[in-house]
């Protein structure tokens, strides 16, 4: 490539003075001065989250108030950090829900050790473990930012259910057509 | 109460005003700081410091508005430097390094000893006569600002040397040689303000006083008009130099955070930093007193409409104590104004290179107040020949 030399143009006398420049430099601060702020408040003004965020993660009831997790462990075996510990327990017998068969006893997630990552929420053949819209955490102890199933359940509340599978299910095999 | 406080002894009276005056000068300092800090936000589209409150301040009703404008920042601010631990490094020479920050502080308050700073009317013998609000009332005036003034960079100087260091000796080696730049320039510029207020074969005066005396004229007449309109050359020259002198950007050598750390002050912490602090704003306040009362007409509302004609309509002229209020009220309103200058050319302007600051200190501003100076005295020796 050929070197083009390009040659400056002489400043003015005006210019070497720099005073118009500062006049100019003036203006514009001025300007800024009476601008609205772009700082936005924090805690009192919060930015709006973009669907899909991936905050911390919670878990969720159905529409119906029925815990979606049924411990099947898949989120714990997929942590990359291994922030999910899951101990299984049983559902009662004469619960509405018994076919479920399966409910989490105690479920924790470390966030101490949790990546944000999402895996969990990929991995969930239940729709129950979701990365929500809260981003912030903070406590003064270790234990205390260890999230246990109740605080998991406070964080996640309902979402919307378009499958309903469990009820399918129940449906299905009182109609007799058990798979 | 004025009976008592006249009788009192004459030494604890000068001693009650001075205390007087630094108890307004030092706060205004200080609030100069908080100043700064709202005005570069504002500038940066930022809100600023908007939270601190004191807890049992918080119920009562327009603390808000305080709080936003961070006023309570600046007693936090101020309590954090005067308790927070107070660091001595051990490289230091400790006696000069201690006595440093005092030393920045003394010229800083001294200088407004001679700065009258507002006007009344008192009858003396059947005449009304104007008499200035001021500490002491000197005839060499602004003589007495710029040899006080100047004292101030020893304490740089001295800064910089007691501190050991390499960055705090640079600053100061600046320091000393952009004030002597400018301080030409400077006293240069406002010659031609004292050949025209001091008429040839009289006495002659440098007193600021007399400097707001012929500003004062009533309507459309030579006299009402403010210097700044009639020497408009001296006064940039004048403005450019109390920017190096006051150390402000776009002229903040000694402390250019980017090549020097911190300049004169980079060994300095807590209270003794906060001095240098308050003793620079200090320095910008007088300053801007000193050119409000050279060249913007002092304590005169406008051109053409002095505080006695103000005092006069607003029927408080036998009211020493109301026009005194006045008078400093518009003193002090233009000296804000002039600190919001000083802020707002130091977030507009990035800082010059140290062989900039010399080129313009004596290649171009002490050629340009030189022939000023020669044109002012033609201009004037013209005129009062033909008068």
């Amino acid at each position: 490539m050929a070197v083009i030399p390009v040659s400056r143009k002489p400043l003015t006398l005006l210019e070497r003075t720099y005073l118009p420049q500062i006049a100019g430099g003036l203006k514009t601060t001025l300007k800024h001065f009476f601008a609205p702020k772009d700082t936005m408040e924090y805690p009192e003004e919060r930015p709006a989250i973009p669907a899909g965020y991936r905050g911390v993660p919670t878990l969720v009831f159905d529409p119906h108030g029925r815990e979606k997790c049924v411990s099947c462990q898949l989120c714990e075996f997929v942590c990359p950090p291994k922030a999910i510990r899951i101990t299984p327990g049983e559902i009662a017998a004469d619960a509405p829900t018994a076919h479920v068969e399966k409910a989490p006893k105690e479920f924790e997630i470390d966030m101490l050790r949790c990546i944000y990552c999402g895996l969990c929420q990929e991995v969930c053949p239940e729709e129950a473990i979701w990365l929500q819209n809260v981003y912030t955490t903070s406590g003064y102890s270790r234990a205390e930012l260890v999230n246990n199933k109740q605080k998991l359940y406070e964080l996640g509340g309902t979402l919307p259910d378009t499958h309903f599978k469990w009820d399918k299910k129940k449906a299905a095999e009182e109609g007799g057509n058990a798979h | 109460m004025a009976d008592f406080y006249f009788h009192l002894p004459a030494l604890l009276r000068f001693v009650l005003q001075g205390t007087a005056v630094i108890l307004v000068l030092f706060p205004l300092a200080a609030a100069c700081s908080m100043a700064e800090r709202k005005i570069s936000a504002w500038m940066q589209n930022r809100p600023g410091p908007n939270r601190t409150i004191a807890p049992f301040l918080a119920w009562i009703p327009g603390m808000g508005v305080l709080k936003r404008l961070g006023l309570f920042q600046l007693a936090a601010d101020g309590g954090k430097f005067t308790f927070k631990e107070d660091p001595v490094p051990g490289h230091v020479n400790k006696f000069y390094f201690i006595l440093a920050p005092i030393i920045s502080m003394i010229p800083a308050l001294t200088t407004v000893a001679v700065v009258p700073f507002g006007a009344y009317v008192t009858v003396i013998e059947g005449q009304q006569v104007l008499m200035p609000i001021m500490l002491a009332q000197v005839d060499v005036g602004l003589l007495a600002v710029f040899a006080v003034s100047s004292l101030g960079v020893y304490s740089i100087i001295l800064a910089g040397w007691a501190s050991n260091s390499k960055y705090p000796f640079l600053g100061s080696v600046r320091a000393s040689a952009q004030l002597i730049s400018y301080e030409l320039s400077m006293t240069l510029s406002v010659l031609p303000v004292f050949l025209w207020i001091n008429a040839p074969g009289g006495a002659g005066t440098l007193s600021l006083l007399e400097v707001v005396q012929m500003q004062s004229g009533v309507g459309l007449q030579w006299d009402s008009v403010w210097f700044v309109f009639t020497m408009p050359v001296s006064a940039f020259v004048f403005l450019v130099a109390l920017f190096a002198e006051t150390n402000r950007q776009p002229f903040d050598m000694p402390e250019s955070e980017a090549d020097l750390v911190g300049g004169f002050h980079t060994e300095y912490g807590a209270f003794k930093w906060s001095l240098f602090f308050v003793a620079e704003y200090c320095h910008m306040i007088v300053g801007s007193g000193v050119f409000v009362l050279l060249f913007l007409g002092g304590w005169n509302p406008l051109p053409g409409l002095p505080l006695h004609l103000l005092a006069d309509w607003m029927h408080i002229m036998d009211k020493p104590l109301l026009m005194g209020l006045l008078g400093i009220g518009i003193f002090l309103g233009k000296v804000a104004a002039f600190i919001f200058f000083f802020m707002w050319v130091r977030w507009t302007l990035p800082r010059f290179r140290y062989d900039q600051v010399m080129a313009i200190g004596w290649k171009k501003l002490l050629p340009l107040a030189i022939a000023n100076l020669i044109f002012y005295a033609l201009a004037i020796a013209w005129i009062e020949t033909k008068a």
